[in-house]
Parts: structure tokens; C-alpha cells; sequence
């Protein structure tokens, strides 16, 4: 193993780390609006709200997400759709990991208990009401955890974006290789710098769980 | 009884799951004041019935009305929703299952709605708290959460829950049968203080003795009919049909088991 190397192009890596966390955030971030979209849209009371968000976790789900984001990058342009690599990779990532996320907020929000709403609704309080005041800091605590497991998935998923050419842990390894011919060391400092973004973010999800804990 | 309308008007309800039919032209008028049990076997549709007061489950037909505004009014949705709110301010429920919102104290949990709804401050509604949790004997536990309360404990912050909203009119759900038998009489004393200040109480219950001391009226219900109805001694002690008399001779033999 060639370590003297590795010190060597590390640093680049970092960088690319850093381009990784950006797209991880903005993932989750635009993840969560589309989950929280898609959860409201499947729990709603008209049908064609359901149809549509069943449509958007069904087509997400049922397609390979590095399809979805040649989609968006390359079919886009046909159809009108300009958006650099980044842009790319922030869209398709996050509209894919919605759909994920729409499963895991519905599933909390179904897992409370139905005498809760029906105590609020007795009271007077309004549908909405019931769901802001008395579901929905129930389900959220629910939600923390399996969230969790998507942010995971979606952080390891940004690797894909090396197949568009944005510059990140993944496609960084590869452009090493191309010049240094040492597979084995480029893609070991990825998976550890992969891995320590992982770790971090994990404890952060632990601790929220634990904050989050009624008693 | 002098002749007086009923505060609570319950006409000709019917309700059907699909092909089965839970109640059947069912028809109980109550009056302000009066505290009405409902017992029979389960399956009875006597929980159905006293969930259609409310309208948490829709009559298929039939109309239910409190004083003079019919509750299960047919409406657009949008004002449906306005007038059922409004109605249901005036109609407290107690579930076998409590039915507490677990992320908040039971301070919280007696404010919220009143806060939501009527727009009364802070302090006013942590006098209301106060003052319905001393009711209910549960003034100390007002800063815990529901999960650090014993079942009996539960049902009594329910119950201030339910009266901090000044309904009208008071519905029990088996409020005890989902207890530990040496929970059941605090919550039962608490229901009797209730029915001491005259509150207009319907009541889905199990516990004959409770309904034979409380009660001003008894209904029997079975296969979604009212079977025979009429004051608790004679309903209790000297029951005219036969299915009455063989649920609670039925009864009676499993309570003394």
C-alpha cells in the first residue's frame, strides 16, 4: 500500500468530502419537502391527492435511481431542462429520497394510535388541529430514527453522482486512479472520509432520538 | 318525569357495516340532568350507538340531536366540519382506552383544547387545569406525563380533560373496563361526584352495581335493539325479558367467579 501517496492526495479528497456533505445536505433537505409533501398527499382526504403520491412513491421506487438522474441530465435539456451537474445530482438525489421519505413519515404518522385523534376530535379540535397540536410531535418522535435510515442510504446514494461528473468523493477517486493507477489506496481514502460523514451523522440522529424522547 | 324536551334526541338511528346491521331503529331520548346506562354483550352496538352522539361513527340513518341543533347534519364538507366542531365542544367523551396525549403533562393535555378553542389565556387555562384536576383528586400529578400514571390516574385526567371543555352532556365509553378491579372504584367515584352536581351522563358500562347506584334509567341492548329499558330496580332486580334476565344472570355468574 502506498501511503506516502495517500498523504500526498489526501487533502483533494477532503475537498471532495466537502462537495459530498454539500450534496448530502441539500439532499436530505429537499428529500424532507418531498417526503413531507408526499406523506401529506397520501394521507390525504381527496383521492386524486392519493393517486398522485402513490404515482410519485411508486415511480421512484420502481426505477433505478441512477435511470432517474440520466433522466433528469441528460433527457432534461430535451425537454427544456438545463441544469449543471450539481444541480442535477441535488434534484434527482433529493426527489429520489422523497419518495423514501414520504413511506417513512406516512408510516409514523398511521403508527399513532387512533384514539389519540379521535380524543382531539371529540374536544372540538379541527382535522388540522388534531394533526398539528396531537399526531404530528407523536409521529415526529416516531420518525427520527427511520429518517435516520434514509439519510444514511442517501448519503452513500450521492456516489452516484459521479456517473453526471460532479466532483465528489466518488468521482474524485476515479480521476486519482486515472493518473496514479492505485485503485486500492483512491478508493480506500473515499470509503473512510464516506465513512466518518456516515459516523458523525449517526450520532447526530442518536442524539436527536434521545432529545426527542417524551420522559 | 315531568314533560319537558329531551336534551339529548336520538330518532330512529340505524347503522349497518356492509350487510350487517349494528343498530336498529334505535330511538332514547334524554333529559337534562339525567344519567343513562347502557349495558349488554359485546357486539351489542351499544358503544356504536354511544359514538354516534357524537357522530365519531356516522348513523347510516337516522338523526341524533342535542337541545335543538341536530348533530349529524348533512353538509358540505367544509361546513360540516365547522358545525361538528362547534357541537362536539358541548360533548365530553371518556374512552375505555383513556385516549391521553402522551407527549404532553396532564396540564397540557386538560389546556390544549380550551387554549385551541377558546381562545383563553395562559393563566386562565392553568386555572382551569387547577381547578378541574382538584376535582378529580389528581392536583399533584399535574406536572407528570401519562405514561408516569396508573391506569385509574389516567381516566380521572381524562375525565377533567373532558370537563374543562364544559360540554353539555357526558359520554362514557367503558370508562372502566379496561382497569385493574382495584383502579375501578376511584374513577367510579369520581363519575358519582359528577352525577351529584346533576351532569347529564350516558353511560356504556359493565359495572352493574355502578349502574344499579348511579343511574336514573337502564337500557339492555342486544343485536342492535334496545331490549327492555327502565329504572335500575327494576331493570336489576325484576327484569320481564328473557334476554335480559339471561345476561345478567350470565353476568352476575362470571362476576362472582
Amino acid at each position: 500500500m502506498d501511503v506516502e501517496l495517500m498523504l500526498k492526495v489526501y487533502p483533494f479528497f477532503v475537498k471532495a468530502a466537502w462537495v459530498t456533505i454539500q450534496l448530502s445536505v441539500l439532499t436530505t433537505i429537499l428529500g424532507l419537502i418531498c417526503g413531507s409533501l408526499g406523506a401529506a398527499a397520501r394521507l390525504s382526504r381527496l383521492r386524486l391527492f392519493r393517486i398522485i403520491g402513490a404515482a410519485y412513491v411508486s415511480f421512484i421506487r420502481g426505477t433505478p435511481a441512477l435511470i432517474q438522474l440520466f433522466i433528469l441530465y441528460f433527457g432534461g435539456p430535451q425537454v427544456g431542462i438545463q441544469l449543471d451537474a450539481f444541480e442535477a445530482g441535488v434534484i434527482g438525489l433529493g426527489v429520489n429520497i422523497g419518495a423514501y421519505m414520504t413511506e417513512t413519515i406516512r408510516g409514523a404518522i398511521i403508527a399513532i394510535d387512533k384514539g389519540q385523534a379521535e380524543a382531539a376530535r371529540t374536544l372540538g379540535m379541527s382535522r388540522y388541529q388534531s394533526m398539528r397540536y396531537v399526531i404530528l410531535p407523536q409521529a415526529a418522535r416516531l420518525m427520527i430514527r427511520p429518517l435516520g435510515v434514509n439519510i444514511n442510504a442517501l448519503i452513500k446514494g450521492t456516489a452516484l453522482v459521479a456517473a453526471i461528473s460532479v466532483i465528489e468523493l466518488t468521482y474524485t477517486a476515479q480521476r486519482y486512479i486515472g493518473s496514479t493507477y492505485k485503485p486500492f489506496e483512491m478508493f480506500l481514502i473515499s470509503g473512510v472520509l464516506y465513512m466518518i460523514i456516515i459516523y458523525v451523522t449517526g450520532r447526530g440522529i442518536a442524539w436527536l432520538d434521545r432529545k426527542a424522547r417524551i420522559v | 318525569m315531568t314533560e319537558q324536551k329531551p336534551f339529548v334526541d336520538i330518532r330512529h338511528a340505524q347503522k349497518s357495516y356492509g350487510a350487517l346491521e349494528v343498530l336498529k331503529d334505535i330511538s332514547l331520548q334524554v333529559h337534562r340532568g339525567e344519567i343513562v346506562a347502557i349495558i349488554g354483550p359485546s357486539g351489542s352496538g351499544k358503544s356504536t350507538l354511544l359514538r354516534a352522539i357524537n357522530d365519531l361513527d356516522p348513523l347510516s340513518g337516522g338523526e341524533v340531536w342535542l337541545e335543538d341543533t341536530q348533530v349529524n347534519k348533512t353538509l358540505p364538507h367544509r361546513q360540516y366540519e365547522k358545525h361538528i366542531n362547534q357541537v362536539r365542544q358541548n360533548i365530553g367523551m371518556v374512552f375505555q382506552h383513556f385516549n391521553l396525549f402522551h407527549h404532553l403533562t396532564v396540564r397540557e393535555n386538560i389546556t390544549l383544547a380550551p387554549k385551541l378553542l377558546k381562545g383563553i389565556s395562559d393563566e386562565e387555562a392553568n386555572k382551569l387545569a387547577e381547578e378541574q384536576l382538584n376535582k378529580v383528586g389528581m392536583i399533584e400529578r399535574i406536572d407528570y406525563y401519562p405514561s408516569q400514571l396508573s391506569g385509574g390516574q389516567k381516566q380521572r385526567v381524562a375525565i377533567a380533560r373532558a370537563l374543562a371543555m364544559k360540554p353539555k352532556v357526558m359520554l362514557f365509553d367503558e370508562a372502566t373496563s379496561a382497569l385493574d378491579p382495584e383502579l375501578v372504584e376511584e374513577v367510579n367515584q369520581v363519575m358519582k361526584a359528577l352525577a351529584e352536581e346533576h351532569m347529564t351522563m350516558i353511560i356504556v358500562t359493565h359495572e352493574m352495581g355502578f349502574a344499579e347506584s348511579v343511574c336514573d334509567r337502564v337500557l339492555f341492548m342486544d343485536q342492535g335493539v334496545v331490549v327492555e329499558e327502565g329504572p335500575p330496580e327494576v331493570m336489576f332486580r325484576n327484569p320481564q325479558n328473557e334476554r335480559t334476565k339471561n345476561f345478567l344472570r350470565k353476568h352476575l355468574a362470571d362476576a362472582n367467579k
